[in-house]
């Protein structure tokens, strides 16, 4: 085992990991806002935007991400309206192609679980906040959404793991990341068992890193279903 | 259907007995020939009540008599097909909307009306992701906007009197059926209301933790709140009201002084009804 080989591999590729985490990041943010946005307007009384929003997140999830994008970086271009817009300065860079394509892909498969998350707020705790006197804005952003968002966040932690794993789709439109790099060192070397071994692993110590994070934030996110405090401590209070 | 309202003035200490006759005090609600139907089911078919500071009025029936529905009308959380119902003199708008249903003419009426109303439900409905004390500030902070130091240490006397001062740190989970109530209670005094509306408070309850729920309640009777209990527990009704009300089939069929009503109804279903509930 030649290891010197999977360690200068190991470094070569580790130069990747910025370029895939600004994909991942950005695309999973932007998505989010996206998913939120979606998941609200399929739940609305407003049976046409219902039905738009439907049909894109059915598009989205029917189809490959990486045709997706293809069609996303190859496709656009071939309107020429679009190559004499603004929109052109980003869409004729794989990065923006690329982000735009996760994106709507993460926004698709978000919204189906942020809409699950809300759905499953029990209807008596969204009862007692009108009762209350909330509503509308203020009623979703204190009640509804924190609940249904810690409903949703295993669901979303799994998702946000298929996008870690999605990135090295963007290779193949020239994108310098984890798996572009090691394609280029395979046609230099010709030792692609070895690349896509050290590759896969860099993948399974972001999710790795990734899972943790999710696990710390539901813990964090939910001391209502961990064991109450054995005593109520004055620190405790004067923490409030 | 005018009902013969009994106002009465309560104040001081226990008993809290109503004191017939006395001057009339300031309404505090009124509700005019309330209907309500789900589909085909007429559930309220023409309900009127006022209720005077100082009121406790319980109301009692059957299952399906329409005690929730006529509660959740006066706060609009079911919206009447007609009627009137005032808060604090304030009539709550109502228009009929495009598909011939009636609605309220406006949200953020509603929403005030609703702040003071406080309503206590059957399952309590705490919100799960917030601590007690969190949720006893929540509408006080958020809703009525007021400062929020203020709010926490109203908070915090209210959470005494209901005798859970001690778990205000704690999530609503890791409290028991009798607790979460007494905080569910806390929460809806937390935004000084002018009416309490109380749906079955005690009946998600095991017979144990009954008691000390009623205390509460009986409580706040005794500082002259006003209030409006649908219960189950007869013989907690007779005591703590001025004024008690058996629905039958959405309407009064039996309304007066507890005396009256669970002594000597003039209804025969009602007397039923209370014999089988004693
Ligand atoms: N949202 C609804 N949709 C359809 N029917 C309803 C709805 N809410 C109540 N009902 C029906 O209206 C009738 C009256 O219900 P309501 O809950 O007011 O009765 P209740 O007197 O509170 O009974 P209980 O003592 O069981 O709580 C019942 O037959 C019930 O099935
Ligand atoms: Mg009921």
């Amino acid at each position: 085992m030649d290891i010197d080989f999977y360690w200068s591999t190991f470094l070569e590729l580790l130069t990747g990991v910025p370029l895939m985490a600004q994909l991942v990041s950005l695309s999973l943010a932007v998505g989010f806002v996206l998913a939120v946005f979606v998941a609200l307007i399929r739940l609305s009384r407003w049976r046409l935007a219902s039905g738009i929003a439907y049909g894109y997140v059915y598009v989205f999830r029917g189809t490959p991400l990486l045709v997706q994008m293809f069609l996303i970086y190859y496709g656009l271009g071939q309107f020429e309206w679009i190559r004499e817009s603004f929109l052109w300065v980003f869409l004729r860079q794989p990065y923006w192609c690329a982000i735009l394509a996760f994106t709507l892909n993460t926004g698709a498969y978000g919204s189906e679980i942020i809409r699950g998350g809300l759905q499953s707020v029990p209807w008596g705790q969204i009862e007692a906040a009108r009762a209350a006197g909330m509503s509308g804005w203020l009623l979703f952003r204190r009640i509804t959404m924190p609940i249904g968002i810690r409903q949703a966040l295993p669901a979303y932690g799994n998702e946000m793991i298929l996008m870690v794993k999605a990135t090295s789709l963007a290779s193949i439109i020239t994108m310098l990341e984890i798996t572009g790099i090691a394609q280029r060192l395979i046609s230099q070397s010709y030792r692609a068992v070895e690349i896509l071994v050290v590759a896969g692993v860099i993948y399974l110590m972001i999710n790795f890193m990734l899972t943790r994070l999710v696990k710390w934030l539901e813990h964090w996110l939910s001391p209502h279903l961990r064991d109450a405090p054995v005593v109520a401590t004055p620190a405790a209070a004067l923490a409030h | 259907m005018e009902m013969q309202s009994h106002g009465g003035i309560r104040s001081g200490s226990p008993p809290a007995v109503p004191r017939e006759g006395a001057q009339r005090s300031t309404e505090a609600l009124s509700v005019v020939d309330l209907h309500k139907s789900f589909g085909t089911l007429e559930v309220l078919k023409g309900v009127s009540l006022d209720a005077h500071e100082g009121d406790v009025i319980a109301i009692i029936g059957a299952s399906g008599s329409g005690k929730s529905t006529l509660l959740r009308c006066i706060n609009m959380l079911e919206v009447p097909d007609a009627g009137e119902v005032r808060v604090g003199g304030e009539l709550i708008r109502m228009r009929t909307g495009r598909n011939g249903r009636t609605m309220p003419e406006d949200q953020s009426q509603v929403d005030r009306i609703r702040s003071r109303l406080g309503m206590v439900f059957q399952s309590f409905n705490l919100w799960s992701h917030l601590t007690i004390l969190e949720n006893v500030i929540e509408a006080p902070v958020h809703v009525q906007k007021r400062p929020r130091p203020e709010c926490v240490a109203e908070a915090n006397a209210i959470l005494d009197k209901v005798g859970i001062a001690d778990k205000r740190d704690h999530y609503p989970a890791h409290l028991s059926g009798g607790q979460q109530q007494r905080a569910a209670i806390a929460r809806a005094l937390a935004m000084k209301p002018q009416v309490m509306l109380f749906d079955e408070p005690t009946s998600a309850l095991d017979p144990e933790l009954v008691g000390e729920v009623l205390r509460v309640i009986r409580q706040l009777a005794e500082e002259g709140r006003t209030m409006l209990i649908v219960t189950h527990e007869i013989g907690f009704a007779r005591e703590v009201s001025n004024r008690a009300i058996y629905l039958h089939q959405g309407r009064i069929e039996e309304e007066g002084p507890p005396a009256q009503v669970f002594g000597n109804p003039r209804s025969e279903r009602c007397r039923q009804f209370i014999q089988s509930h004693i």
